[in-house]
């Protein structure tokens, strides 16, 4: 395994999905606040046309004009976006739709054109389409670090702001903030974490990246700050992950399985995320169902001590059955073991019987007088 | 002679890519007007993992496997997204964000694990390769025939029939799902069978168009028909028009320029969203700008007049009704001062003696009618 670390490829792989994972852990994360996930799909689409045209201008397969390219392209379909909802009759979704599939047909018609001329040596650019993270240079990891720290510097420096623009638009808008340019900020920076991903993820699972990472962290924390960082910390596990299977294993590409591993993540995370998750939900109502059974049965043998003015009136366990029309057997052994009821002897024959103990009567007077009902 | 007709491999491409735009513009009617239109999306990449099953366990490419495969797919990727969102852990972009990416990832890295050295790549899984349907040949009623001609023209008849006999209740679900779903219409089914129609659809244009092209298929005729008409038969018509064009333009223009014949088809469904989100009759950026300049143009004569009749045999007449009040009290700049009055003057609401405005007739007719709209009526 030390061996594997000294190693130059898999030393950048790391590196490039640290990278990857920070920035779109970071950004994604207001982008699925802000209820905009299929954004990033379609920014992501957009942004292969750029990487062909960062490939023409600079004559080869070099990574600074490519994401160059690929940003400006994301930028102009987020504005296509943007003027098809404002200036047309058009949906976001039918709007995001359109600017996803031209773009991409688009970035396909370019991709065939540089495989028709000559003298281009065009073997790199299909990697761009699902990533690969082993051919990730050491001169591509300080482009991607330099957009990993401007991403964060922009979040940063403008941190109040882009919380609050996040939350509540229209009281941002009311206390003077340039919303409109928060926007664009906002669109921006999902444009950024696309672009980050390009070489790792390719551009068409780059959307789960972005998503992925925020909706599993959003599951474990409630505030804006912890879920960024976590968000942070899901995308590099994922990326790290992803990356090394695929730079050590079979040639497999390596956006899938980045995407795979942060898709378990989420699953992961939604399930057992404390007090959030659906399991813990789900304990929590067996709990609730269970302290409720219980609190019902000591009512029963409370008013059925007080109907027969004994306070050790001794009930028969199948009439507690069927009153309550459930199997109380366990229900009556845990409140035994709580020192609430006891076991009674009434006659040799007559079975199982239970009767309130002396801490068990007050207990039920405590649950009745909690629910309004008279304590006698 | 028909024969000739399917041997000829331009024909042929241009009939799939047509057919592929008609198929898929009857199922992207209905979901653009639902607002669903990303669900194309998500079920065209997630098919990939239906087919990419399919085809390990039966060693089929195409054929009602895969076709039964392609609608249980979509229906699943439908499903878990719905499943996501009713836990009331992620909102409804997100989760249709999470599930299509994973499945489509699972069918990528299993296509890379056990299909490294068949005809379904990566590469023609994104791209597909409608410059070779002519290739594989089948034989129908004596006649040697594209296999995607012959699988593009049953779906598409398989969605128009669809479309045609439940128009009214397709209808009636797009537009008021409340009202179908009292009446007894059924719209979540209807819904569920257009999407597993989406989804066999896009199987069927799968070699052709691959996943991501056929969503411009999906989605950017009816756009472009959306911008075009208020009536769900022409925009039915114009989209499949628009998506006949733009395969035969596509075609035209990609040998042309020898680059990726079905990107270039999908540029040209770009092309007339263009035209259309421009040019549309009541709904184009021009017809709007028109119309918002018009009505500016009629408020400002309307000013004018009214402010005329208001001082018209009142004492500060010979102050308020000449031209430079129209500067100073309705503070309009000297040049649209100018150009109202002018327009007012030419059709004939207006009349200058010396510099003194006087009210036409006509004018004042106007003019009293927006002030007391009242008189219309008679009293």
């Amino acid at each position: 395994m030390l061996e594997l670390l000294g190693d130059h490829t898999v030393q950048n792989v790391i590196l490039g999905a640290v990278f990857l994972g920070i920035t779109a852990g970071v950004l994604g994360s207001f982008a699925v606040l802000r209820q905009q996930s299929l954004l990033g799909d379609t920014l992501a689409h957009a942004a292969l046309p750029g990487v062909c045209l960062g490939f023409i201008i600079a004559g080869g397969r070099e990574l600074g004009p490519i994401l160059a390219g690929a940003l400006f392209t994301a930028v102009a379909a987020a504005l296509l976006v943007l003027a098809l909802t404002r200036l047309s009759r058009l949906k976001t979704d039918a709007a995001l739709g359109i600017a996803l599939s031209f773009t991409f047909a688009v970035g396909v018609v370019l991709l065939t054109y540089i495989q028709g001329t000559p003298d281009a040596s065009q073997g790199g650019l299909d990697s761009f389409l699902f990533g690969q993270a082993a051919a990730t240079l050491r001169s591509d990891l300080w482009i991607m670090g330099g957009i990993m720290l401007a991403s964060l510097a922009l979040v940063g420096a403008f941190w109040k702001e882009l919380k609050l623009v996040t939350f509540d638009p229209l009281f941002a808008g009311a206390i003077g903030l340039p919303v409109v340019l928060l926007d664009v900020v906002l669109t921006a920076m999902i444009a950024l974490a696309v672009v980050i991903g390009l070489q790792m993820v390719g551009v068409v699972l780059m959307a789960s990246m972005v998503i992925a990472p925020a909706v599993a962290a959003r599951q474990w924390v409630k505030r804006l700050e912890h879920m960024v960082i976590l968000a942070a910390a899901v995308g590099v596990a994922a990326g790290l992950a992803g990356a090394l299977v695929s730079a050590l294993g079979r040639n497999l590409a390596t956006g899938p399985l980045i995407v795979l591993a942060a898709s378990a993540i989420v699953v992961v995370s939604i399930l057992v995320a404390p007090g959030r998750g659906l399991l813990w939900e789900e304990a929590k109502r067996w709990r609730e169902r269970r302290s409720l059974r219980g609190r019902q049965v000591l009512a029963t043998l409370y008013e059925l001590a007080a109907h027969h003015r004994d306070p050790r009136f001794p009930t028969e366990a199948g009439a507690l059955d069927a009153y309550h029309g459930l199997e109380t057997g366990a229900v009556l052994a845990r409140l035994e073991r709580q020192g609430l009821v006891r076991r009674a002897s009434h006659m040799p024959d007559e079975g199982l019987h239970w009767t309130l103990t002396d801490r068990g009567h007050a207990e039920a007077r405590r649950v009745l007088a909690d629910v309004g009902g008279e304590a006698a | 002679m028909l024969q000739g007709f399917f041997s000829n491999a331009a024909a042929m491409i241009m009939l799939t890519g047509a057919l592929v735009g008609i198929a898929a513009s009857l199922v992207g009617t209905f979901l653009v007007l639902r607002r669903n239109a990303m669900l194309s999306d998500a079920i065209s990449h997630s098919i990939v993992f239906g087919i990419v099953v399919v085809w390990l366990l039966t060693h089929q490419q195409s054929g009602p496997v895969q076709i039964v495969g392609a609608a249980l797919t979509g229906l699943l990727t439908v499903f878990l997204t719905e499943l996501l969102v009713s836990s009331r852990k992620v909102k409804t972009d997100a989760a249709i964000g999470l599930v299509f990416p994973a499945l489509f990832a699972a069918g990528v890295l299993l296509l890379n694990l056990y299909a490294r050295d068949v005809h379904i790549d990566t590469h023609t899984v994104l791209l597909g390769e409608i410059g070779f349907v002519w290739l594989k040949t089948m034989t129908v009623a004596g006649l040697v025939v594209p296999q995607a001609v012959v699988w593009m023209t049953l779906v598409t008849l398989v969605n128009a029939a669809f479309v045609f006999f439940l128009f009214k209740e397709l209808k009636l679900a797009t537009f008021d799902p409340q009202l179908a779903q009292a009446l007894g219409f059924a719209p979540t089914f209807l819904f569920y069978a257009l999407l597993a129609l989406t989804s066999i659809t896009a199987v069927a244009a799968f070699d052709a168009v691959g996943a991501v092209l056929f969503i411009a298929f999906v989605i950017i005729p009816p756009a472009a028909a959306y911008l075009l008409t208020d009536r769900l038969v022409l925009m039915l018509v114009i989209a499949s028009l628009i998506a006949i064009a733009s395969s035969v333009g596509g075609y035209g223009l990609a040998v042309r320029l020898d680059v990726s014949i079905g990107g270039m088809m999908a540029v040209m469904t770009g092309a007339f969203l263009a035209v259309a989100f421009v040019f549309g009759p009541r709904y184009g950026l021009l017809a709007r700008s028109w119309q918002i300049w018009n009505q500016r143009y009629a408020n400002e004569l309307r000013a004018l007049l009214v402010h005329l009749y208001d001082h018209e045999d009142t004492a500060a007449r010979a102050e308020e009704n000449v031209t430079s009040a129209l500067r100073d009290h309705l503070s309009w700049a000297p040049r649209k001062a100018g150009a109202v009055l002018e327009r007012g003057l030419r059709q004939g609401f207006v009349e200058r003696e010396g510099t003194v405005l006087h009210l036409t007739p006509k004018g004042r007719e106007i003019a009293r009618d927006l002030l007391e709209p009242w008189r219309r009526y008679g009293t």
